[in-house]
């Protein structure tokens, strides 16, 4: 039991005498406990490690084993968040926002503000009207906001509820409350694409809703507008911001959730930063939008490219090339020189990869996580001399990912040993690893139990990450960003290192302290 | 090239409505030189047979079902062209026909309606209504049973509903339903009842049963199509009337019908009426004009009167 004085958490709680006594007695309730030859589950468990196996498993059409992916809607909150005093609105079932809420909590250990319209299965057969009208007012007259961003969930999405007819009804009948409210809506089917199609959308519909229409536009030849993304490293944020406004005052981010999840203690404030409504509604005046996330504003790029008839370009400043390009972009853009200050980033940042790269030359990684995280952090594995060896996206969009990750590859002289696994899931990677073993992996919180399984060291990079803290408050973007990548994987790589020379009189031929 | 007109006929099944829309959007093309979309949303596919010769191949959801994802189609998979003038490729006539059908599940299973707000997202997205097109058609199953088949009349799709009926109870039922439907809508979009066509089933007084119920939702019986052996010759040999033979009276009808859809500019947000008004309404038209039906003559027998 927890002793008051000392409490101890799960891992060590389930050591002690009391709870392994139960553990074991529970087994005669198990209904196999007797029943399998321990010899017979040793040997299936090898077979799923063999070529054979890996065959089967990469042939499998009928499930979805670990996909490290998430729903549309959950982008979409997280799109909404990057606007000022918004509120995510989910119409919906209610457990699916709880969800969303505690993921992005876990991994940004911050609350997260976002409601739902809780359908139930009346609004179900009589579709979600009522519960929209209700919930907006409440929504409304509740947390005070300047805009709702209205997202939904698979059922709203299956019963075909029309969200445009019901946000304009809703406003029309609350008696003059939220004539003051932005209620743009997004369609975010759950059971389509992923994450960064919902973020999409959303981006989409807040600003196709919020601007007017071409006739109305001026335009503002200062005024770039920057899309970050499904961007869950608020360091990131940061820094972009940092380099945008070297550029000019009128480099403006769409779509900014960096304070919302990085608030200090004190008082509790339901909205932080955010890009403001002001620039929101005059996006479309910009000179120029670029993304940084090419595959996550697919839908966004439309409205952009044909509908404002505005430039618009993508660049993915991850690692030391892609900052390279996104710098020169707004360098171009701008009319502006380089500053020193960029200058010396560049300079300390190649110092700094000098310094490292024995340690990450030749080693080979598995690597997983959103298509255009993929494409940054490959750059910098290939800058590094690294080996992606194996490079699976989940969520691969059909057209062009592949092609844009082939082109980076280009640049390796161990091409060859690099394989692209689109639409791929974990447990796929886990054949992958037992076949094709490599030196490390680069993930999120769900390599843990590949790492458990095959011993190969897991690194933390991507989204999300729930088991280590703080991860999120560093920047992976720019150069700055692509010093933290090169801090964590070559110290990863050193780490193992010592792991490897740690026994006494063994493997301890000498003392490393300099390295 | 004037501004696309997107429209969609609705009505109760079996009414005729496939054949209607067909006939009529053939008129369209083979009189006016119009270019028209048809989409037919119904989970049979038979909303382009006539125009194609054949009934749609591939649909919609079942290549989406086989490639695993609708965002593998490519557009020309599933969007055809109509068989002989109506092909845009044949300049026997000015006009064109393309078409697709959204399909959908078996009877029993699955969500018809999440195939067809699939179907609709999918076109757009692939720009199917960027071409240089007069007209986009929905051909719907059916009542309007779930928000699916509303998809049709959300904002910025379909703006004109034609609704075709016929004298019969039931069908004035459903077109009094599928008024509700758009009411629903038009109160905070820009759909609007454009008209009930009277597909004739010759059934007593059915012309002004027909007009005055138009009358009574607020809006006008467009046409009278009357009835015609010379439709089901031509629907046995897969085809319409205007296209099996131009001159005889019954493709002059469509051709009538689709004069007046192109010139309609009477676009109204429906009044529906209460079951009670509709029920007197057929009692007052309902019936031969000597013979007359009161309130005591409910759930008597034949022989009884």
């Amino acid at each position: 039991m927890q002793n008051v004085e000392n409490i101890v958490n799960g891992q060590k709680l389930f050591q002690k005498p009391e709870y392994q006594e139960v553990l074991e007695n529970k087994k005669e309730f198990e209904g196999h406990a007797g029943a399998t030859n321990p010899e017979k589950v040793k040997e299936i468990a090898d077979w799923t490690k063999s070529w054979e196996y890996r065959e089967k498993n990469l042939a499998r059409e009928a499930i979805t084993i670990n996909p490290s992916k998430a729903c549309q809607p959950l982008g979409a909150v997280m799109a909404a968040l990057g606007f000022e005093n918004t509120m995510p609105y989910v119409h919906g079932s209610h457990g699916c926002v709880a969800y969303f809420r505690s993921y992005f909590t876990r991994h940004f250990k911050e609350p997260t503000p976002c409601v739902s319209d809780s359908m139930s299965e009346s609004a179900a057969v009589f579709g979600g009207l009522a519960n929209m009208k209700d919930g907006l007012r409440n929504a409304n007259a509740l947390y005070k906001p300047d805009m709702i961003a209205v997202s939904t969930t698979c059922m709203a999405e299956v019963i075909g509820d029309d969200l445009k007819a019901f946000t304009a009804s809703a406003k029309e009948e609350a008696e003059g409350e939220m004539d003051d409210t932005l209620i743009p809506s997004a369609h975010t089917p759950s059971f389509v694409g992923s994450h960064i199609t919902g973020y999409d959308n959303m981006i989409r519909a807040i600003l196709e809703q919020t601007n007017p229409t071409k006739a109305e536009k001026v335009v503002d030849e200062e005024r770039i507008n920057i899309i970050p993304g499904f961007e869950p490293y608020l360091g990131s944020l940061k820094e972009i911001k940092n380099i945008s406004k070297m550029f000019g005052d009128k480099v403006v981010m769409i779509g900014d959730h960096q304070e919302q999840w990085d608030t200090g203690a004190g008082e509790y404030k339901l909205y932080a930063g955010g890009t403001s409504l002001e620039d929101t509604k005059t996006a479309i005046n910009a000179k120029a939008t670029i993304s940084l996330q090419k595959y996550s504003t697919v839908t966004t790029s439309k409205l952009i490219k044909n509908k404002w008839k505005q430039e618009y370009k993508t660049a993915n400043p991850i690692g030391l090339s892609g900052t390279d390009e996104f710098v020169m972009m707004l360098s171009e853009l701008t009319g502006k020189e380089v500053p020193e200050e960029l200058k010396a980033q560049i300079a300390r940042l190649v110092d700094a990869m000098q310094d490292s790269y024995p340690y990450m030359h030749g080693k080979s990684f598995a690597v997983w996580g959103d298509p255009d995280f993929l494409l940054g952090l490959v750059s910098f594995l290939v800058e590094m001399g690294s080996v992606p060896a194996h490079i699976v996206c989940n969520n691969a969009p059909r057209k062009g990912w592949k092609e844009d990750m082939e082109a980076v590859l280009e640049k390796s002289p161990s091409k060859d040993e690099c394989q692209i696994w689109p639409s791929k899931d974990l447990w796929h990677l886990r054949s992958l690893l037992f076949t094709e073993p490599v030196d490390f992996m680069i993930g999120n919180v769900y390599g843990k139990e590949l790492y458990r399984d095959t011993g190969i060291p897991l690194i933390r990079i991507g989204f999300p990450i729930f088991d280590r803290h703080h991860l999120h408050r560093y920047s992976m973007s720019g150069y700055e960003g692509a010093l933290n990548l090169l801090t964590w994987i070559t110290n990863g790589v050193l780490d193992q290192l010592d792991e490897e020379t740690k026994g006494i009189a063994e493997t301890d031929y000498f003392f490393d302290s300099v390295r | 090239m004037s501004e696309l007109r997107q429209i969609a006929f609705y009505g109760k099944g079996g009414i005729g409505k496939s054949t209607t829309s067909q006939n009529t959007l053939a008129a369209m093309a083979h009189y006016y030189g119009q270019k028209i979309l048809i989409v037919g949303c119904d989970p049979k596919a038979d909303s382009t047979r006539l125009i194609l010769h054949e009934k749609a191949q591939s649909t919609i959801m079942q290549l989406a079902s086989e490639a695993g994802t609708v965002e593998d189609l490519e557009l020309e998979d599933v969007c055809k062209p109509g068989a002989a003038e109506f092909d845009p490729e044949d300049d026997t006539i000015d006009g064109f026909i393309m078409c697709t059908e959204s399909g959908g599940p078996e009877p029993g299973v699955g969500c018809a309606g999440r195939g067809v707000i699939t179907a609709i997202n999918f076109l757009e997205e692939e720009g199917a209504y960027d071409d240089d097109l007069d007209f986009v058609s929905y051909d719907v199953l059916g009542d309007v049973v779930c928000g699916g088949f509303a998809m049709p009349i959300r904002e910025g799709k379909a703006q004109e509903i034609y609704i075709v009926m016929s004298g019969e109870m039931m069908a004035m039922y459903a077109a009094n339903n599928i008024s509700k439907g758009i009411l629903k809508y038009a109160n905070t979009g820009g759909v609007r009842l454009a008209g009930l066509i009277c597909n004739a089933r010759m059934t007593d007084r059915e012309y002004d049963l027909a007009k005055n119920l138009a009358t009574q939702i607020g809006t006008q019986m467009i046409h009278f199509v009357p009835r015609s052996n010379h439709v089901q010759r031509a629907e046995l040999r897969r085809m319409t009337v205007v296209e099996f033979s131009d001159k005889s009276e019954q493709a002059l009808e469509y051709k009538e019908l689709a004069r007046k859809i192109i010139a309609n500019d009477l676009k109204v947000i429906p009044t529906p009426l209460e079951m009670d008004d509709l029920e007197a309404l057929l009692m007052e038209f309902g019936l031969d004009e000597d013979a007359t039906l009161d309130q005591d003559m409910i759930g008597k027998k034949a022989e009884e009167a």
